[in-house]
């Protein structure tokens, strides 16, 4: 059962299982800090394709294919698939899953589509729609650069606020608890679906500064209706701030005598070192997806995390938007997870 | 040909790309409306007469960068109009340029073709 | 606390990392600098080989874009402007690099709507503009007495 909790957010009685994960990432994102912690690392970003569109759904299903194959559930046992990217129409997430005969809903939330899908996911599973649903999300830089940005060999400077979209896919299975082994370890408890919220960012160049508002709002209220510390967590993590986006994010908090530093990780800053030029961090769907459902999830599976609040951050806009002058929403969909058992 | 002509096209090539740096820098300017910005601002300092000496000052430091591109535009079309009046006000700019834009169609066309796709790191 | 439009503009301008203004004109003046003594060698090659001056130009326009479309083709061009910003992006090489990029990129979306259509898509709005403001210039010319002068 659903039941609304304070302001909010949503908790599931009967928590759903987060039965397997999985994450494939791009080169680039190979060689970054978390490199080892992934399923699978592309050797080249093409994965053999003719267009970037049909690699980032190959990466896509990729992440897909090992998330069913470790949770030993074939594709047609799927009552639903959640999965979005950032491209025109969802490209990437349709092209992987065109013939794979399941249900299929696809996700926009920008950056935030891995956690919109994992709430929305979750309430399927917790109301019954759904045995067994999926949730998917990915990201490649060579098509969000053509399609938001310029041609790959166009001679442009990046700003120093400026992210880099990751390469990168995640996806995880979800079950009522009768569908799971027993015993089974991570669930998700709550979720609580994020506000728009917009403040004059017009800087497409500046998507941290434009996220961090919505991080704040949706973190505020998530506390809030808990009646939570962020140290009864033991790690709050946002999408896709970034270095420029986390910074102000704690700023903010620290105005209302919160501080979140001791619990607090950004995926975007984790993706890559500071050695690999991507200016403030990463970003795209693909990067809080894969960070999931690679570290972060193998992490709380050993038991080094018991309970985690997924944020994941996603800028509203888009080329014409920009181009007609409309600003620039945050948005943020926090989903918690939490390790049952022994 | 003399060393003080190279240093000459350096130093005033490398001026004006400057300036066009803070203006990306420091504005809200996108690079597609400095260049635009540039060929407009080329043909008007040529059509006020304050280019022409710049070129015969700087060479390819003041032809080379986009000013110059408009350079050659407002040259090619004061010619026209003098030799054929009105039909030349339309002829005049693209006939000035149309070397370089013919090569960029051309050899857009043929790099493109011969280009790989490869990802950035 | 509430979100307030005017305060979270001024924390940005607080704490949001600048472009290194002086660093990058730097560059942009040496690399510019240099990819117009080249353009100054070209020239010289022409009037050498027996180009008058204005034919000179021409040819040397038409080399650069050569020379910029080749480098955009080797993937270089885009790891020299990250250095170089408006050192490359303001000679007429980056003219032809924003000509040959969006070709090889939209090459995947066919030959004539892909690359043939996508050709101009950055570069399309300066010969607009260049060329309607040259049939300004030459309406004027036209109307102050058949262009004698200039």
């Amino acid at each position: 059962m659903i039941e609304r909790i304070g302001q909010r957010t949503l908790r599931f009685a009967g928590q759903p299982v987060l039965l397997s994960h999985a994450a494939a990432v791009g080169k680039k994102e190979g060689e970054g800090p978390l490199g080892s912690r992934f399923d699978f690392v592309a050797e080249n970003d093409r994965m053999g394709q003719k267009s970037w569109e049909l690699a980032e759904s190959e990466l896509q299903k990729t992440a897909i294919r090992r998330a069913l194959d470790k949770g030993g559930v074939r594709g047609e046992e799927l009552d639903a698939v959640l999965a979005g990217d950032l491209l025109n129409q969802c490209i990437g997430s349709f092209l992987a899953s065109m013939h794979s005969n399941v249900p299929y809903l696809g996700q926009y939330g920008a950056c935030s589509t891995m956690a919109q899908g994992l709430a929305l996911g979750a309430c399927l599973v917790e109301g019954g729609a759904a045995r067994r649903a999926l949730a998917a999300a990915s990201s490649h830089f060579c098509s969000a650069e053509r399609q938001y940005r310029f041609p790959l060999a166009y001679g442009g400077q990046r700003t120093p606020t400026a992210q880099w979209t990751a390469t990168a896919a995640g996806a995880a299975v979800l079950t009522a608890p009768s569908y799971a082994p027993a015993g089974e370890g991570l669930r998700i408890t709550h979720a609580l679906f994020g506000k728009m919220v917009e403040l004059g960012v017009t800087d497409a160049n500046n998507m941290g500064a434009a996220m961090a508002p919505a991080a704040y709002d949706t973190l505020c209220a998530l506390l809030n209706d808990l009646h939570a510390a962020p140290c009864d967590f033991d790690c709050i993590v946002t999408g896709d701030l970034g270095r420029v986006g986390a910074d102000l994010l704690l700023t903010l908090l620290r105005e209302d005598g919160i501080d979140l530093s001791p619990v607090y990780s950004d995926c975007g800053s984790l993706l890559f070192s500071d050695g690999q030029d991507t200016h403030a961090g990463g970003s795209g769907c693909g990067c809080s997806a894969a960070v999931l459902c690679g570290p972060l999830l193998r992490d709380m599976r050993e038991g080094k995390l018991r309970r985690l609040v997924f944020a994941g951050t996603g800028a509203m806009m888009s080329p014409t938007s920009v181009q007609q002058g409309q600003p620039i929403a945050g948005i943020c969909h926090a989903v918690v997870i939490e390790r049952s058992g022994a | 040909m003399n060393g003080m002509e190279y240093f000459n096209a350096f130093w005033v090539g490398g001026a004006i790309c400057a300036a066009c740096q803070v203006l990306i820098d420091k504005t809200k300017l996108t690079p597609a409306r400095i260049l635009v910005s540039l060929v407009v601002l080329g043909v008007f300092l040529q059509g006020i007469g304050v280019y022409q000496p710049v070129v015969d000052y700087a060479g390819a430091g003041a032809t080379v960068p986009l000013l110059g591109f408009g350079y050659s535009l407002a040259k090619g079309v004061a010619k026209a109009v003098a030799e054929s009046g009105l039909l030349g006000v339309f002829t005049g700019g693209v006939t000035g340029a149309a070397g370089g834009i013919a090569a960029a169609i051309v050899f857009g066309c043929l790099f493109a073709l011969l280009a790989k796709p490869r990802s950035k790191s | 606390m509430k979100l307030d439009q005017r305060k979270y503009q001024q924390l940005l301008a607080r704490k949001c990392p600048r472009s290194p203004l002086w660093k990058d004109c730097l560059k942009a003046f040496l690399f510019g600098g240099a990819i117009c003594t080249v353009g100054e060698g070209v020239s010289n090659f022409w009037q050498f080989r027996g180009l008058d001056t204005a034919d000179a130009a021409a040819a040397t326009a038409i080399t650069m874009v050569f020379f910029g479309a080749l480098l955009t083709c080797l993937h270089w061009y885009e790891k020299l402007a990250k250095h170089a910003g408006a050192g490359t992006i303001v000679p007429i090489t980056g003219f032809a690099n924003a000509i040959v990029s969006p070709a090889m990129e939209f090459k995947s979306e066919g030959l004539v709507l892909g690359l043939g259509a996508k050709l101009f898509v950055i570069a399309g709005p300066v010969l607009v503009y260049g060329i309607a403001a040259s049939v300004v210039y030459g309406l004027i010319l036209y109307a102050m007495g058949g262009g004698g002068a200039a």
